[in-house]
């Protein structure tokens, strides 16, 4: 009995549909087996079917080598499968026990035993390195903490088989490290791992087998060790993927934008950004590095006019904008892709043509004497559709509706066709899979050319490092380093981040 | 046969409607009524004859103002619960220019019709700017003032508008809504002009949200805030002109009472009730303009008509008001509905 998990010729339809068309998987006991696929590519149906949430129309599952009906998620539970969301599941105010027990709390004469669940808690958490404080308020935990909660939560069920829905998604550099540590003591303790992702990167460095889907269809299962992010890449998107984005020497001309001496405080009242100094010149990408919550938030708010700034200068095309309303800035040639594009990209409830003139609704030609100009809003959507490859059943679908990828191709179209001076992308990529990515490096890459000049916030190093032409790394509110990425390595940048070559190269820092 | 969303969206009101009457037929059954006269009666009540229809008209403009009032607010994200005080406010504003003033009717009408709007729009930006500015929570100020409004209304109808009686003179000829081709057309009812000003209001509020930029920022603003302050809108100023409008809208039903049904104010004990009706008229109309036109005809209907119920089936008209309150439970609970169409609909195509 080799496999603990057999996921034979499973097919699921909705509506006529196929999200899933005659896909196979096969988790051996003690692997960390990856689920590789785009979005939308049928990953989450598959594992939905696995954990009882949707049945099959055809396909059968077997657990431990016996055929088994999961009929919900109680039944998955009873049969050691265990899955941790990609958005977490987890009442904010309640403990990390109380969460824990949820649905299954220990009782004592009709109470709950609360200490003693903190005590069974405490010991699965050392046993597998989690190092959760199980009287911790969930709100008041990092998100890292908060996925081992989802962990402990499955494993506190006797869970034996456990699935991962993106787990890094949400994570930094370090807690990525901490998770895949995490992995490995989950192994040595005899549970099996599937992990769904669309990151080539991690396949290598942590997983034994992959298995790809495609557009609903099971492509194939392979060794990791017998393959490389190039060919798995091809797999996954069905054509060769280009991973360094082909770019030329860039030409910088003039500044077009000049931060000078900002100081801004962030929600809580903390200086986050400390006379920060920064210019972008036409025709080059400037990368910021760093790790999330060194400020990154605050400089683009401050910047875009979203948040005010305490003092400093802000310069578009040497036009002090510094606390202008956030029209003002966008009229004066700035184009935002921000971070959230939920909370900030898109009205979600909106058409995708009334997303796409969200800031040029008021002016001509999409309405005249305040009259909106539908007809005109609706073309030049369909123009931007087409130009930017966002997928969508028609203009008139709410951005509610489509997938994070084309979400964000539609605000990228939104934002390079009003052709700022200067674009800031924030996250760009986030979520996405290579195929958007690639996409949306050579869009960047365009505008470059094009001489405007381009501002990008990653906390993804490969990203800053191959796109930028300079990378500006931020730590605590300041521009510590100001680096070129073809002389740089990774891990002097991590250094950097770290704050741990602060003081020389502060110093001379020619920002 | 998938059926379209739009086709859901006016189902789930017309079955809500039925399960409404249903219930209360099984109620009258069980309480020993006969419910097909009391239907009858209902029916005769509201539409057996042209003064009823002129009365169920008369009813249903503050209804169609009072839904607007709150519709529009919906619309916009926000919850105008304060509809009732805005009216009680408009409506004496009209009054006040209407006994104050003698003046031709082309001045005089429109002036009193307007201060109503005014003073509706006044007392809602009340919440608008407390919501904008200290981010109060607009549902607790208007219910506040719906109160506030009832006694500095009752006491300037008192002490202002009269030495102490307990309603103020007629209104001036030249201020009145009241309309002699409407009363003859209706056999003497008290239908006004004021039906037209409703119908152009829910034509106004149509454009405005559905054609106009200020409306597209209204509704973006409405739907998530932060991407409408990233897109350069004015949140807090779009906040307050929603509140405002929604308040012009409520005001004006006030002067519908002020200037048409009554050609008076007088003191109150309690409320009206408009203010809330137009709630239920706004969620029954999926706050829809064309929406809360039919919704107000639908209660102004059911009010009318329940007065005929004792009369002629000797069935008490609080019955109307409890499958009024049915009505809007099922609405309410329109999810179940949904979930009943999309199971009968994938039935369907098997």
């Amino acid at each position: 009995m080799e496999y603990v998990i057999e996921m034979l010729n499973i097919r699921k339809e909705f509506s006529g549909f196929v999200a899933n068309d005659n896909i196979t998987l096969q988790l051996k006991q003690g692997e960390i087996h990856a689920l590789l696929g785009e979005n939308g590519a049928g990953k989450s149906t598959l594992m939905n079917v696995l954990f009882g949430l949707y049945q099959p129309e055809e396909g059968e599952i077997k657990v431990k080598g016996e055929t088994v009906k999961i009929t919900d998620p109680n039944v998955a539970n009873e049969l050691g499968i265990g899955m941790v969301h990609q958005h977490f599941m987890l009442v904010d105010t309640f403990t990390v026990t109380e969460n824990i027990i949820l649905g299954k709390e220990t009782t004592k004469g009709g109470f709950i035993d609360i200490k003693t669940a903190e005590e069974e808690v405490r010991k699965i958490s050392e046993r597998y390195g989690l190092a959760v404080d199980p009287q911790a308020k969930v709100a008041n935990i990092s998100v890292g903490m908060q996925q081992r909660v989802e962990i402990l939560k499955t494993l506190y069920r006797g869970a034996d088989i456990l699935i991962f829905d993106e787990p890094t998604a949400v994570l930094t550099p370090q807690e990525i490290k901490e998770l895949i540590q995490i992995f490995k003591t989950l192994i040595k303790e005899g549970k099996s791992i599937i992990l769904i992702t669309h990151k080539l990167k991690e396949i290598m460095e942590v997983c034994d087998r992959v298995t790809v889907i495609r557009k609903g269809k099971g492509i194939g299962t392979v060794n990791v060790s017998e393959t490389n992010p190039t060919e798995l890449a091809s797999l996954m998107v069905g054509r060769d993927v280009v991973f360094k984005t082909e770019k030329t020497e860039a030409n910088p001309a003039h500044e077009v934008l000049q931060v000078e001496n900002l100081n801004v405080k962030d929600a809580r009242g903390v200086q986050a950004i400390k006379n920060l100094n920064l210019s972008v010149r036409a025709g080059e990408i400037v990368g910021i590095a760093g790790v999330d919550g060194n400020g990154q938030t605050e400089l683009i708010e401050a910047i875009t006019g979203l948040r005010k700034a305490e003092s400093g200068r802000v310069k578009i095309n040497g036009k002090n904008v510094l606390n202008f309303s956030p029209r003002k800035v966008t009229e004066t040639g700035l184009g935002h892709i921000p971070q959230d594009r939920h909370k900030h990209g898109l009205v979600l409830n909106y058409s995708v043509g009334e997303n796409m003139v969200l800031q040029t609704y008021y002016q001509k030609p999409y309405s005249k004497s305040g009259v909106m100009n539908f007809k005109k809003i609706y073309d030049k959507a369909r123009a931007l559709i087409q130009e930017f490859d966002v997928r969508t059943p028609s203009e008139y679908t709410p951005a509610r509706a489509l997938s994070g990828g084309n979400q964000q191709k539609a605000i990228i179209g939104r934002e390079v066709d009003r052709n700022p001076d200067i674009l800031i992308a924030a996250q760009p990529t986030r979520g996405l899979d290579v195929g958007a990515i690639e996409f949306i490096h050579k869009r960047l890459i365009e505008q470059r050319d094009n001489g405007k000049a381009v501002l990008l916030v990653s906390f993804e190093l490969d990203e800053i490092m191959n796109v930028s032409d300079r990378i500006a790394v931020i730590y605590e509110g300041e521009i510590v380093a100001i680096v070129d990425p073809k002389e740089t390595t990774e891990q002097e940048l991590g250094l950097l981040m770290a704050g741990s070559k602060k003081k020389e190269v502060g110093e001379n820092a020619n920002v | 046969m998938q059926m379209s969303s739009r086709m859901k969206n006016l189902l789930t009101p017309v079955i809500a409607v039925l399960l409404g009457v249903l219930v209360g037929t099984i109620i009258m059954i069980v309480s020993g009524y006969d419910a097909i006269a009391a239907y009858t009666a209902l029916w005769n009540g509201a539409f057996g004859d042209v003064y009823f229809v002129g009365e169920v008209v008369r009813q249903v403009t503050p209804y169609i103002l009072a839904g607007l009032a709150v519709a529009f607010a919906f619309k916009t994200g926000l919850f105008n619960i304060g509809v009732e005080g805005q009216m009680l406010v408009g409506w004496v504003a009209a009054v006040w220019v209407g006994v104050s003033f003698d003046l031709p009717r082309i001045i005089h009408l429109p002036l009193a019709v307007l201060a109503a709007g005014v003073a509706g729009a006044l007392w809602a930006f009340i919440p608008g700017y407390l919501k904008a500015r200290f981010r109060v929570h607009e549902v607790i100020v208007t219910i506040m003032l719906n109160h506030t409004a009832l006694y500095v209304t009752n006491e300037i109808i008192r002490s202002v508008l009269s030495d102490g009686k307990e309603r103020t003179d007629m209104i001036a000829e030249s201020a009145s809504l009241r309309s002699p081709f409407f009363e003859v057309l209706t056999d003497y009812s008290r239908m006004h002009w004021g039906i037209t000003i409703a119908i152009i209001c829910a034509i106004i509020m149509w454009f405005i949200l559905e054609k106009t930029t200020t409306g597209f920022e209204l509704r973006a603003v409405g739907f998530n805030e932060h991407a409408s302050q990233y897109a350069g809108m004015n949140v807090k100023r779009n906040i307050i002109l929603s509140m405002v409008i929604s308040g012009v809208f409520a005001g004006l039903a006030g002067a519908m009472e002020g200037l048409g049904t009554f050609g008076y104010a007088a003191v109150k004990g309690g409320f009206t009730g408009v203010g809330f009706d137009g709630i239920a008229v706004a969620l029954l109309g999926g706050n829809t303009a064309i929406g809360v036109i039919l919704a107000a005809i639908l209660f102004g209907g059911l009010k009318v008509g329940a007065l005929n119920m004792p009369l002629e089936a000797g069935v008490p008209n609080e019955l109307v008001d409890i499958i009024i309150a049915l009505i809007i439970i099922f609405v309410a609970s329109s999810y179940i509905i949904r979930w009943f169409i999309d199971r009968i609909s994938k039935k369907g195509v098997k």
